[in-house]
Formats: structure tokens, sequence, C-alpha cells
């Protein structure tokens, strides 16, 4: 063949495309052997952490390993009427060996969350079912409390049935599924969290959009101005960039506090007046000023950045050509910024949305995100798999928009400082 | 930036409508790191300044808090500081060896999926830190490790190495890279081409990378929060306890020394991204 006439050979015989291709082989494993450690070492202690999450937050196992002869007998009844005899027998079973292992407080926990009112009656049953005689357990169990006799808390039960459940997704955006096994909304009174989710979307929205407006023009002075001014002004940036969260937030909370300074200046000015001074902290102006400066360095910075190579002649002969400043900006400047804009748009509220302890520190109770609800499942209620279930909501929106990020900017084009 | 003789008046009252707007946003941007210092030295135990304070009566100051951080008998801030001070050098070390190695391979034109694994390298800074402490928390718990030095020191490794991966593939980006394959012709081994060439070349990255993963150490409240006993406080863990429970000056002297710090690292950070700059041969 003629293709074969003309191959190319290397000195010691072997088709120079063979070559070339071992050659690029070699080269490609050695890069990923470079990336690997770091790459392997991310994978197992944070990437797999985080699928652990998932599987905590619709594992259900605990319930159904508790009452297994329970569930087993449950399987024929429908649900309709209260269970038949072998139903209770087989919950006393279980409920025994739960008292021998010391597990119904456990139990009592854990069926508290699916129906409120198991706590106090799984008590009374501990303490009663002592004394139970054998034979006909229905009749002496539903003699224990009242409750026991209601249909509603053994259909309770029975919904725990299942290893995996999306209950915990359910109720992070209060909804629950109601006995009929309908996805229904909890009562108005008792909706916390589709408050929280939306006001952690209402700041994070404002915090950038504040931070933007800030930031646009500083950004545009530091990128116009002659190195030795800009590098000046360049620290006031800098320096709260670098200074630890804790100290800024700290400064907010003596600026902001009822006789701090803030508060001294509007009554010196006649603002306000003295005995009426205003309530900055620990409420949401707290957590949108603080947040905003503490934030403003990241719009600054990859707006900064965009400025810094857009050439001042563009905007000379935009006004040379007819424009007015307004309008060269406008039609010339302006549409240059847009990558670095939505940069820092897209970083700010990506920050804004998980934000933690600036919120805990001077955002009260109506300042308060959702970061902060799973830090209090995580540590005070320690429903685990709730605070998981609530943590991979706040993180699937984030991948969004960490993908959005990546489209737009793309994620080997962050700067930093 | 002095405007021309011949701008238009109405442009003229813009532009400075324009200044005092940057005027007022570098003020709020900075302004509120001065408060902490004046109120450090305060000689009573209220967070305001004192009539004394405002009349500048030199009474009115003292250093009772900065003795109180030092030698305050119930005070946790030297175990803290050392806490502190042994995981940030222990995390960076980690976060810098792990990093630059990565970036290496990285930034190389043969790397295959150089998109998807940047994206999980550098997930750790983009994922909210309540999600990334509790995930930790998950891990570290099962293998035993939460509680301990070595356990925060592997978790501020994870939030550490993005910042030193981003900024080593950024020098890297402008690294000229017939040097090595001369240094290769001439007979040098890659480890020595690495040492004695590529090393001190990219060094301003890695060392800004460090400082960054040093900071993010230094700074990391969340993650330990979730990780930390009573032997393993930190200072910002110190920091926000006491934030939440008494607010004393203390905090303010501790605050004080962290602002020079964190001074300090700014200077240093500024200097090597210039030198970094002259060396890549970009002019600004």
């Amino acid at each position: 063949m003629s293709s074969e006439n003309k191959q190319i050979l290397t000195t010691d015989g072997i088709p120079l495309e063979v070559s070339l291709k071992k050659a690029e082989k070699k080269n490609k494993i050695k890069a990923f052997l470079l990336v690997a450690p770091l790459l392997l070492f991310i994978i197992i202690t944070y990437v797999f952490p985080i699928g652990d999450m998932l599987m905590r937050s619709v594992d259900d196992k605990m319930v159904t390993e508790m009452l297994p002869k329970t569930y087993k007998s449950m399987e024929k009844w429908d649900g309709k009427e209260l269970p038949p005899e072998e139903v209770f027998k087989a919950f006393y079973t279980d409920f025994q060996k739960l008292i021998e292992e010391e597990k119904e407080g456990k139990l009592s926990t854990q069926l508290n969350y699916t129906k409120n009112g198991f706590k106090s009656i799984i008590k009374k049953l501990r303490r009663k079912s002592k004394s139970f005689e054998e034979g006909n357990y229905k009749e002496q169990i539903m003699a224990v409390h009242r409750r026991w006799a209601d249909v509603e808390y053994w259909r309770a039960i029975k919904r725990r049935a299942p290893a995996y459940t999306y209950q915990k997704y359910l109720k992070g955006m209060d909804m629950y599924e109601n006995e009929k096994g309908k996805i229904v909304n909890v009562p108005e009174d008792r909706r916390v969290h589709r408050i929280l989710w939306l006001r952690t979307l209402e700041i994070a929205f404002f915090v950038t959009v504040f931070c933007f407006l800030m930031a646009y023009p500083i950004a545009h002075l530091l990128a116009t101005l002659p190195m030795k001014y800009s590098n000046l002004l360049m620290i006031c940036v800098l320096l709260p960039f670098w200074t630890s969260l804790l100290v800024r937030t700290a400064s907010w909370m003596i600026l902001l506090q009822q006789q701090g300074i803030v508060n001294d200046f509007f009554v010196m000015i006649g603002l306000v007046s003295d005995d009426n001074r205003l309530e900055m902290m620990f409420n949401k102006t707290g957590s949108y000023v603080a947040m905003t400066q503490i934030l403003l360095p990241f719009m600054v910075l990859p707006l900064y950045s965009v400025m810094k190579t857009i050439s001042p002649s563009l905007m000379r002969a935009g006004k040379s050509l007819g424009g007015t400043p307004f309008v060269a900006f406008w039609k010339v400047y302006f549409p240059l910024t847009i990558p670095g804009i939505g940069a820092g748009c897209l970083l700010v509220f990506i920050l804004a949305i998980g934000y933690y302890i600036t919120p805990a520190l001077v955002g009260g109770a109506s300042g308060t995100l959702i970061s902060n609800q799973i830090a209090f499942h995580m540590k005070s209620t320690l429903d685990w798999s709730f605070a998981s279930a609530m943590g991979l909501m706040l993180l699937s929106g984030v991948l969004v928009i960490y993908w959005l990020y990546n489209k737009l900017v793309g994620i080997d084009n962050i700067k930093l400082g | 930036m002095a405007l021309p003789k011949y701008t238009e008046p109405h442009y003229r009252i813009w532009h400075y409508v324009y200044l005092t707007i940057c005027s007022a946003v570098f003020f709020f941007l900075i302004a509120p790191l001065f408060v902490i210092f004046p109120l450090s030295f305060n000689a009573e135990e209220f967070l305001v300044f004192s009539d004394g304070m405002k009349r500048l009566d030199p009474d009115a100051f003292s250093l009772r808090w900065y003795q109180d951080m030092i030698y305050g008998t119930k005070n946790p801030w030297g175990l803290a500081a050392k806490n502190s001070f042994i995981i940030a050098i222990f995390a960076t070390i980690g976060s810098v060896l792990l990093g630059t190695v990565a970036a290496l391979g990285l930034s190389s034109r043969h790397m295959p999926y150089k998109g998807l694994i940047m994206a999980v390298l550098i997930s750790p800074m983009i994922v909210p830190l309540i999600i990334s402490g509790v995930a930790i928390f998950f891990f570290m718990a099962k293998v035993g490790l939460a509680a301990t030095h070595t356990g925060i020191v592997l978790a501020h490794i994870i939030l550490g190495t993005p910042f030193v991966v981003i900024t080593v593939t950024a020098t890297l980006s402008g690294f000229d890279h017939s040097v090595t394959r001369a240094a290769a012709s001439l007979g040098s081994n890659p480890v020595n081409t690495f040492m004695k060439i590529t090393l001190p070349l990219i060094l301003p990255g890695v060392i800004s990378g460090g400082l960054f993963a040093f900071v993010t150490s230094f700074d990391e409240v969340v993650v330990v929060l979730f990780l930390a006993g009573l032997e393993n406080t930190t200072i910002p863990v110190q920091m926000w306890t006491g934030l939440r429970e008494q607010l004393s000056p203390t905090i303010l002297a501790v605050a004080t020394c962290l602002i020079i710090l964190s001074t300090l690292i700014l200077v240093t950070a500024e200097l090597l991204r210039r030198r970094s700059e002259r060396l890549r041969g970009i002019n600004r």
C-alpha cells in the first residue's frame, strides 16, 4: 500500500506515529501521577464524605431494624383500621427486646419525628409493659394510653417501614407525607424552613447587588488611576480581605450596637433622638451591612482585573466618535466589563448563600440563614440526617451556580489578589 | 485624575460626585478595622468610647486588656494561639506540598480531564463551609480523628489546597517550558531540574499560595467548631465563643494583634505578587 511506503520511521525502526503516541501516553501518565496524590486525598476525605451525607439524609434503617417483627406482621395490614392482634404481639416482642438493649428511648425519638406524641406513650408503655400478661396484647397495649388505640399512630409506625426515605427533604421544604401518602404543606404557622430559604436567597441577592453597586466605581477608579495612587488605595481593599472574618464581625458588633459609634453619629447629626437609638444589630440590617462589607473585596478584585485590561483609548474613541461620556461608558466600557461583573456577582452570591459566622453573630433571630439552621440541627437537636438533607439541598443550589460560573468564567480563571 | 480644562460643568460635577462615592466606599471598607485599635486600649470594661477617651485623657487609656490577654489566668488565649499556629503551619506545609505537585501536573498540556479534575480540586473553596464542616466531621468521626490536631490539620489541608493550586497554576501559566527542556538537554534529571530551575521561578506563586493556605487555616472557624474538643481550641474559636457570650475588650486586644498580623501578611503577599509579575515579564 502506498501509505505504508510513506510512513516515517524513527531511528529504531518504529513508525513515528506509534512512537509519538507512546511518548504522549507516558507524558499523560506522568502528569496524572503528579495530580493523583491530591486528587485521591480530596476524594477520600472530602468527596466521599459528601456522598456519605447523601446516604445519611435518606437512610431510615434505624427504625426498620428496631422493629423487624412488627414490620413483617404489618405487611398484610391495609392501614384502614386498627392492626390485628399479631401486629400488637410482634410489636410487644420487638419492644421487649429494645428495653433489654435500652434502645426504646431512641425509638421514641425517631417515631416522634414522624408523629408528635410518641415520646410520652412509649415511656408509659415501657412502665406498664412489665406487668403485662401473656396473650391478648392488643387489649393490654391499647389500655396503656388512648393514643395506642388510635389508628393514626399505627399508621405512623408503618410509614417508617422502608429503609430509605425522602422525608427529610420534604421537611426541609416544610412539607410532609400525610396519612394517605400525599405530599402536603405543613400548617402555615409551623413553616420555618421555607422562610429561611427565601431569606437566605433574599439576603444573598441583595448583598450581591449592594456589593456590585459599591465595587463598580472603586474598581473603575483603581483601574484608571496611576499606579502609585492605585497601589495605595488597593490596600484598603486587600487589608480587609486578609483580615480575620471574626475581627471584622467584631468591629461591626462594636459599630452597630445601640451605644455604638454609628448610633452616636446619627444622634449627633440629629437623625434620631438619644433615647430612640436605632437597633441595627441582631436583625437583618446587621446581616446586610456586615456581609456587604466583608464580601466587597470579592467583588472588587475580579472587576478590577477585568477593567485593568480595558484600554482607555476605547473610551476616547467612543467620545471622539460623538458619544457623550455617558454614552461612551454605557455602549463601550460597560459591555467590556460584563465578564468581571459575572465573576464577581457569582462569587459573592455563592459565598453569601452559605454564610454562617457573621449572621450568627450579628443577625439575631431575623437575620439568620439556612447555614445557621444546619448548624443548629448538627449541634442542638442532633438530627444529623436532617442537617445532611438541608446541607445537600443548599449544595445542589451552589453547584448549579458553580457550574454556571465554570461555563461563563472558567474555573481556572479565578484570580486571587 | 485631573480633569482637562475644557470639561463641561455638569461632567465636572459628576466627576466630583463619583470621587465622593468612591471615597465613601473606601471609608466603608477600611474604617471598621480602625475602630478596634483605640477601644482595645480602653481603661474601662465597656466597648464604647468613654468620655475620657473622647477628651484624650491619658488615664482613660491602658494596656490592661493586653495584660489580660497574655497573663490572664482564666484565659485560653495562650493555648489557642499555640494551637492555631501549630495547626496552621502543618496545614500550610501539607497544602503547599500537595497543591504545588498537583499544579505541576495540571499545567502540563498532556493532562487528561483537566477541567473535571480542576473542578473537583477547587470544590472545597466553593462549597459552603458549613457543608464542608458537616462532611469532614462525619469522616473524621468515622476514622477516629475528631477532636485531634491531626483531624483539624487534615481538614485545613482540604480547605487550603485550592488556593495553592490556583496561585501556582497561575504562575505556571506564564512559565517558559523551554528552560526546563534546556536543563534536561544539558543532562539534568527531572528532580534536579525542578529544584534548580522550576521551583525558584514559581516560588513567588508557591509562597503566596502558602500564605493563602496559612490565612485560611488560621482564620477558619466553622470546620474547627465541628471538629475541635476543648484542647484543640484555636484563636478563631475563642473569639467566636467570646463574641457570643461576653464581649470583653480582651477580644479587641487579640483582634488588634490579628490585624497587625494580617497587615504583615498583606505586605508579604503584595511584594511577592510584584516580584512574580516582574519575573514573568508582565508589566502592568
